[in-house]
Formats: structure tokens, sequence, C-alpha cells
């Protein structure tokens, strides 16, 4: 190591080339576990870096952040869609509305409160996009032919993200959210776009989380994790509650 | 326009997939006993996809009068004009019924795998709001229940959500 700290010092530039020459000798066998053990290194350093940031409130706030909706169905729109109703749309703007594939309702409802705020003249129709995406498992599904539909939404999930690069994603469940945030996450460690992803586990769940929920939660895939139950916070301490939306 | 007057319906909704057993238990001559002698007149069943048809009835001999259909547009109207629900346990249909302050009766689907369902319903029960049933448990229910009992529930508020996410970006509160 020496002598690569002497051939930078002189900055002759024939001792970096005979140090390279030397280095590259060595074959690439021998250097293979080193720039492995780099790359550990450094992914280890970034990911805990995004594990320490996320969660942390931002210090210069946004002038706006674009934000990815994720509509459950049925009862995960209806409470989404509440919390969307009373957020500032001029902050969060533009607005991506995502649903899966198999659900026509959810867009549908989302589409109708994008146009009954444009009425209100509190957003625009530009503001707001709307897209499905392929669901990993549908119920009833075998789990053998869910290990490739699993696949191709998150390949789906990818895509979409790196299209929408969202700075926000609000979720609330079922399965629809997961590969979008695992996606986003990625994103994240890569540093292709900051993502912060808040979920708000649904008012259904009193005593346990949903699977989807456990999996952030475990996986601290997410910025703020809300539930609705303050005996539900208790269990999750990382968890916050402030009340019933529903 | 007495007959009218004094009509009370019973709604009964399974929600967008089927609930067979509860269609059967609400369609027993037992269930049908028992709202008839609680005073209510009518009974009107939204039986989804499910394969059970329940007997129609004209309720012309002083019977409750009984008739089905599978899905509705707007399920709200008829929330809205009955005195009494029985329910699948789906979160959207007890929070619109509650947000009415009609009397419920949440009906519990032990079939469903993944049955979170009876949580909500379970600890809603516990507050007051609402009497939990299984379809077996259905008349029982109807008959013990006194609708004075139940508290009405107070509505949810999204706005504190909002709140936490805009404090997260340092946003002011709007």
């Amino acid at each position: 190591m020496s002598s690569l700290r002497r051939a930078f010092k002189s900055l002759d530039p024939d001792l970096v080339f005979n140090y390279m020459e030397e280095y590259l000798e060595a074959g690439f066998f021998k250097l293979t576990p080193f720039f492995i053990a780099i790359t550990i290194s450094l992914l280890a350093i970034r990911l805990t870096y995004v594990f320490l940031r996320s969660s942390k409130p931002f210090v210069d706030p946004p002038e706006r952040v674009s934000t990815m909706i994720v509509l459950g169905s049925g009862g995960h729109t209806a409470e989404m869609l509440s919390i969307v109703n009373v957020l500032n749309k001029e902050r969060f703007s533009p607005r991506f509305y995502v649903a899966a594939t198999t659900d026509n309702m959810s867009l549908q409802k989302a589409q109708v409160l994008e146009q009954s705020l444009a009425h209100e003249g509190k957003g625009s129709s530009e503001a707001a996009q709307f897209l499905q995406i392929y669901r990993s498992r549908e119920v009833g599904q075998s789990y053998i032919t869910s290990i490739g539909t699993s696949l191709i939404a998150m390949m789906h999930a990818l895509w979409l993200t790196l299209k929408i690069r969202p700075q926000v994603i609000i979720c609330n469940g079922p399965g629809t959210c997961i590969p979008l945030c695992v996606a986003a996450f990625m994103f994240k460690v890569a540093g292709l776009r900051w993502s912060s992803i808040f979920y708000i586990e649904s008012i259904a769940r009193v005593r346990k989380l949903s699977l989807s929920g456990l999996l952030l939660y475990k996986l601290r895939l997410t910025d703020q994790f809300v539930v609705q139950w303050p005996q539900l916070q208790r269990k999750y301490p990382r968890s916050q509650y402030v009340g019933r939306i529903m | 326009m007495e007959s009218k007057e004094s009509k009370k319906m019973v709604f009964v909704t399974v929600g967008t997939t089927s609930f067979d057993a509860l269609v059967r238990a609400v369609d027993s001559p037992q269930v049908r006993d028992e709202l008839s002698s609680k005073g209510y007149t009518h009974l009107l069943i939204q039986m989804g996809r499910g394969s059970y048809f329940p007997s129609k009835f004209s309720g012309e001999d002083g019977s409750l009068a009984v008739d089905y259909f599978t899905f509705s547009p707007s399920i709200a109207d008829h929330l809205k004009s009955a005195s009494l629900i029985i329910s699948h346990a789906g979160s959207g249909s007890i929070f619109e019924t509650l947000r009415l302050g009609k009397p419920l009766i949440v009906v519990v689907n032990e079939d469903l795998m993944d049955n979170h369902q009876s949580e909500l319903a379970e600890e809603l029960a516990d507050r007051k709001h609402l009497f939990c049933a299984n379809p077996q448990t259905l008349h029982q229910i109807i008959s013990n229940m006194n609708l004075d009992s139940l508290v009405p529930y107070p509505p949810g508020d999204s706005v504190p959500v909002a709140k936490l996410i805009n404090r997260f970006f340092g946003f002011p509160d709007d």
C-alpha cells in the first residue's frame, strides 16, 4: 500500500502506471473477493443510511411532492379516499392512483373524487392519473402459480415506480402495495429516487396486523406506520395511533 | 295509508360476494318468526352471488313479507329506509350503517379462510355500537337484542392522519 501512496503523492505518471500494472497482474481471480467485499460493504453502508434516514421528518419542506396513492379495494379504498380528501391538493401533486387490474371499482371512485375536486377548483384534471397494476395473487390462487404471477407483479411494480418516481407513497393494503413499496425501497437504496412511504393499517385490524402490514413493519420499509386502534399500537411500538379515520 | 306508516323493514346485505349461510339463516322460520314478533313487517335480502334463493312472501296474511335481489348500484337507499340492518362483516357496510345511526347486527362468515373480519365486529360489539352474531346464533341475538342498549358510533376523522403526513414533510397544517 505504501507504493500506492508514494505513487499518488509524487503524482509521477510512471509510478502510478507501474503500480496499476502490478495490481492488474495480480489477476482477476485474486481481486474478485476484494471487489465483492467492497460492494457488500458499500451496500451495507447505504442500507444503514437509508434505514436511518427513513422515518426522519424533512428539514427543508419541499414545495410539492408527487404522490402515489395505492387503492386496495372495497373498505381499503374507502379509507384511503377519505385521507386523500383532506390532503392539501396543491402540495400533494401530481397524484397517481394505482389499483389492481382486477379491481374496476376503486379507480372509478378515485375519478369521482378528483372530478368533484376539480369542480370545487381544488385540483385540476392534469394533477391526477389513474393506473392499474397486476396483482401478485388472486383470492384462491394456488401458491405454485402465484410465484410466477408475483414475479410479473414485481416487474410491473418496478416499471410503474420507475415511470412515476413518486416522492410519497400512501397505502393501506392489501397485497397490491407490497411490490410497489419494495420497488420504491430498491430505488431509494440505489439512489434513483427518495420516496417516503406511509402505511395506514385498515380499521378492520383491531388485534393483529394484516399480512401486508406485518411485512412492511418487520422489513422496516415504511417511513411512518399508522394503526387505528390503541391496543394495536401497544403491540407494535414503532407504529403510531392518531385515532380512527372511519 | 296506515300500512305504509307502520312498515318496518329489515334489510339484509351480503356485500359483493356470496354468503349463503346468512341468506339461509334469515330465510329460516325461526328467524322470520322472531323478526315478526319484534314488530318487523318486511324483510329485504341482498343475496349477492349466492346460489341459495330464499322464498318470497307477499305478507298479505299479516306475516313477514320477504323479497330479495342480487345486486343494486346503490345500497344506501335500502339502508336509509330500513329499521334494522343485518349485514356481513365487511367494514364498508358496517361503517355506512353506523354513520346512518341504524341498529345493526353483523353476521360473521366463519367459512372465510382469513377471518380477520370478526375482529372489527367483535370490537364494535364490545363497545355496544352493534350486535355480533354468526348464522347459527342469529335467531337468539334477535330475540335477546335490546335496541336501547346500543351506543351511537362517533364518526372517525382522517384529518389527524393528514396532519401526520404534513408534519413529516414540514408542511404547515391547513
